[in-house]
């Protein structure tokens, strides 16, 4: 078995599984630590979009 | 022998933290964490099965110079630190060479940074078992 991901895939579950532990480990009550988990997981996806398109223009 | 001030009591610590790296979530569930280790587990154990199935590479120790020994030894310590996923993969006798391709090279970084993530929660159980965290 053989998951092929696009690079898009790949980072959206990447920053799903880092921001779950993240936010469990980061903060002490639970709503701080889920609004955490969904901050940084938004982190994730912004900086992969900002990037994307950082290099679709310094590609030229 | 007493314990230096402000030091904690190793038995306090060392099974959860032990259990943590066995079994990615274990301190928590140990501690009666339940829900924060089920997450733990699930996305420790989820980053893992993704570097699986995306076929990357575990990393073993390679001599050579300075650069490829620490990245290799680097891989290795944090592949190693997922615990039980990473047993029981090398048990059932996952050996896949370094392919060319983007996939392949991101499933070796979910190997890897499964590792990292669990040292993580290792670090929460600590801090949950010596009381500085509730």
């Amino acid at each position: 078995m053989y998951w092929n991901l696009t690079h898009f895939e790949a980072s959206f579950f990447f920053a799903l599984f880092a921001a779950i532990v993240f936010g469990v480990v980061s903060r002490r009550t639970d709503r701080d630590r889920l609004y955490y988990g969904l901050y940084v997981f938004a982190c994730f996806l912004v900086a992969t979009f900002g990037l994307g398109w950082l290099m679709y223009f310094g590609h030229g | 022998m007493d314990q230096p001030k402000g030091r904690p009591a190793l038995r306090a610590w060392a099974g959860p933290v032990a259990l943590a790296w066995i079994l990615p979530g274990g301190g928590h569930f140990y501690l009666k964490r339940w829900n924060r280790g089920g997450l733990l587990l699930f996305a420790v154990a989820g980053m893992f099965l993704f570097g699986l199935l995306m076929r990357g590479k575990l990393f073993e120790p390679v001599d050579g110079d300075t650069f490829t020994m620490l990245l290799n030894y680097g891989g290795y310590l944090f592949n190693l630190a997922s615990g039980s996923p990473y047993f029981l993969t090398t048990w059932l006798g996952y050996n896949q060479p370094e392919l060319p391709g983007a996939v392949h090279d991101y499933g070796t970084k979910f190997l890897v940074c499964a590792g990292l993530l669990n040292i993580l929660s290792m670090v929460d159980a600590y801090e949950i078992a010596v009381g500085k965290k509730s």
